[in-house]
């Protein structure tokens, strides 16, 4: 036989080629569904990108490393959908670079956690959680009230998610600044910061966010996003 | 490079024809039930993909025979409980809470429904048996801020207290000191009265009189002459052992000058009418229920 373990063995450009295509065909199996995967993300009416102080927040939340004892993953299982609400969608974290699914839950799911409790609770149970919550192994995040939130960079991080695909637009780098204060300040005029992103939440700061504003605002905005009455299941393509 | 494949002589398998310096290499076949495995496994997975929803194409992706998705059979899943649920809380949801509490089956089911909501929702802020914290009502105390009725802790739950919700229970303290409305001494004469007067702390001193004076005119419209409250603008009774910013004559002063005024959600985006229900009879039924 011409093809013989012998004959490959000695023909290091036949070795070369057989080589080749016994790789390709797993990269082939591998690469190819991932040119048609934006195909099967759904695309669901409310999903925006995150405000300037809610994806400051995003930072804090995953420099301080919440996802490992937090996930944001409402899973399609009766007991997750019971305790924390309907599954999660793969739109509502589209603009999420990286996702913050997690894998892990020593604390409890926050896929849906904005607007669950108060923004005094938020800010009271992230400094001291121990003190509402008896039980809770959360450390306390206290030194975040004390932390003015950096913010010259701020363009840099917006632009760094457009370059991975967030549609952030020129009116909203020209205001980032402006609507990171007003986020911050309830006296402040939210008009524009609602135009750009609905239903932000203002944080009760002084238009001078430190890294809790900006946390808080984060957390009171996940999972919120989609209102599930506007969403059909035909919406949510399978 | 392969040489003369032949049968070694000690084990009687065939050799790869690899020869290094007279040493050869052994061609021992893989065992056969590993190989049976292997081919089995391969089978199964062309199995799977054919059955249950695998590869990505076009505008979709192929579904599999079964038609099989989570996001159904977790439906699926959820209608199968809710239908051995809403036995009883398809009645918890019609039935007044005066019929309610004269059925005692109805009655446990609420009062366990109730209790597994509030653990998850409720607790964190108003403890695990409903004791409260500084800021957060005690619920178990009876010191009932927007009223202790069944049906007025239903519409608490439900909308929230300056929660945003459009019906939403809200009211506005004034900020008496930061406003200027009272100075500094007159919020310590006032601190005192209501301190001595209603916080069971009796006192005699120059403030109390004074003290009398400045509640009659700007505390009593809501909190009334007795400091009996009045859940209609939720305002705080202070004639009781229980205050909601704890029991100190500090917090009276930080109150009357600055007043804090708690929010809490509302649970009509998050749970269902029914269940609403059954944590109100929950929370009325934790001691403090009227």
């Amino acid at each position: 036989m011409r093809l013989s373990h012998a004959f490959i063995e000695r023909n290091a450009i036949v070795l070369l080629v057989l080589a080749l295509l016994t790789v390709a065909i797993g990269g082939i199996v591998e690469i190819v569904p991932l040119f048609t995967i934006e195909t099967t993300v759904e695309h669901v009416n409310g999903v925006r990108p995150y405000s300037p102080l809610e994806l400051r927040g995003r930072d804090i939340y995953i420099r301080e490393g919440c996802y490992l004892c937090h996930s944001q993953m409402i899973r399609t299982l009766r007991d997750d959908v019971a305790r924390y609400g309907h599954y999660s969608l793969a739109a509502e974290s589209m603009y999420d670079h990286p996702f913050q699914w997690g894998s892990k839950r020593i604390g409890p799911d926050l896929a849906r956690v904005g607007g669950k409790y108060s923004d005094a609770w938020m800010y009271a149970h992230l400094e001291h959680p121990r003190r509402l919550v008896p039980e809770s192994l959360m450390p306390d995040f206290a030194f975040l009230a004390h932390t003015p939130l950096e913010t010259r960079d701020l363009l840099a991080r917006m632009r760094t998610n457009i370059e991975v695909g967030v549609p952030y637009t020129k009116a909203d780098l020209a205001q980032a600044a402006a609507d990171l204060r007003a986020q911050d300040d309830p006296s402040a005029d939210h008009s524009g910061l609602e135009k750009r992103y609905h239903g932000a939440h203002v944080v009760p700061g002084n238009g001078h966010p430190t890294e809790l504003d900006a946390l808080v605002a984060y957390l009171q905005v996940l999972g919120t996003m989609v209102d599930f009455k506007d969403v059909t299941p035909a919406q949510e393509r399978q | 490079m392969p040489g003369k494949i032949e049968k070694d002589s000690v084990t009687g398998t065939e050799t790869t024809g690899h020869e290094w310096d007279g040493i050869r290499e052994l061609n021992t076949p893989l065992p056969k039930w590993w190989v049976y495995v292997w081919i089995a496994s391969i089978v199964w997975g062309i199995g799977y993909m054919l059955v249950y929803p695998s590869v990505p194409y076009g505008p979709g992706y192929f579904h599999g025979l079964l038609g099989y998705s989570s996001r159904s059979h977790v439906a699926h899943e959820v209608a199968e409980v809710d239908a051995k649920r809403d036995i009883y809380m398809k009645k918890i949801a019609a039935q007044p809470f005066s019929a309610i509490e004269k059925n005692p089956q109805l009655m446990q089911v609420a009062e366990t429904a109730g209790a597994i909501t509030f653990a998850e929702n409720c607790q964190p802020c108003h403890g695990q048996g409903g004791e409260g914290r500084l800021g957060y009502p005690a619920l178990a105390a009876g010191a009932w801020i927007w009223g202790g009725t069944l049906p007025a802790i239903r519409q608490t739950i439900t909308y929230g207290i300056r929660s945003g919700d459009p019906q939403a229970r809200d009211s506005q303290m004034p900020p008496f000191g930061k406003s200027g409305m009272l100075n500094a001494g007159q919020i310590q004469q006032v601190a005192s009265f209501v301190w001595s007067k209603f916080y069971g702390h009796p006192t005699k001193g120059e403030d109390i009189a004074p003290g009398a004076k400045i509640f009659a005119a700007n505390c009593a419209v809501c909190h009334g002459p007795q400091g009996q409250g009045n859940p209609a603008f939720g305002a705080p009774r202070l004639a009781s052992h229980v205050h909601l910013y704890g029991d100190f004559r500090a917090s009276i002063v930080r109150q009357v000058t600055d007043p804090r005024m708690g929010v809490m959600p509302n649970w009509n985006k998050r749970l269902d009418p029914a269940t609403i229900k059954a944590v109100a009879i929950y929370v009325h039924d934790l001691g403090g229920g009227q």
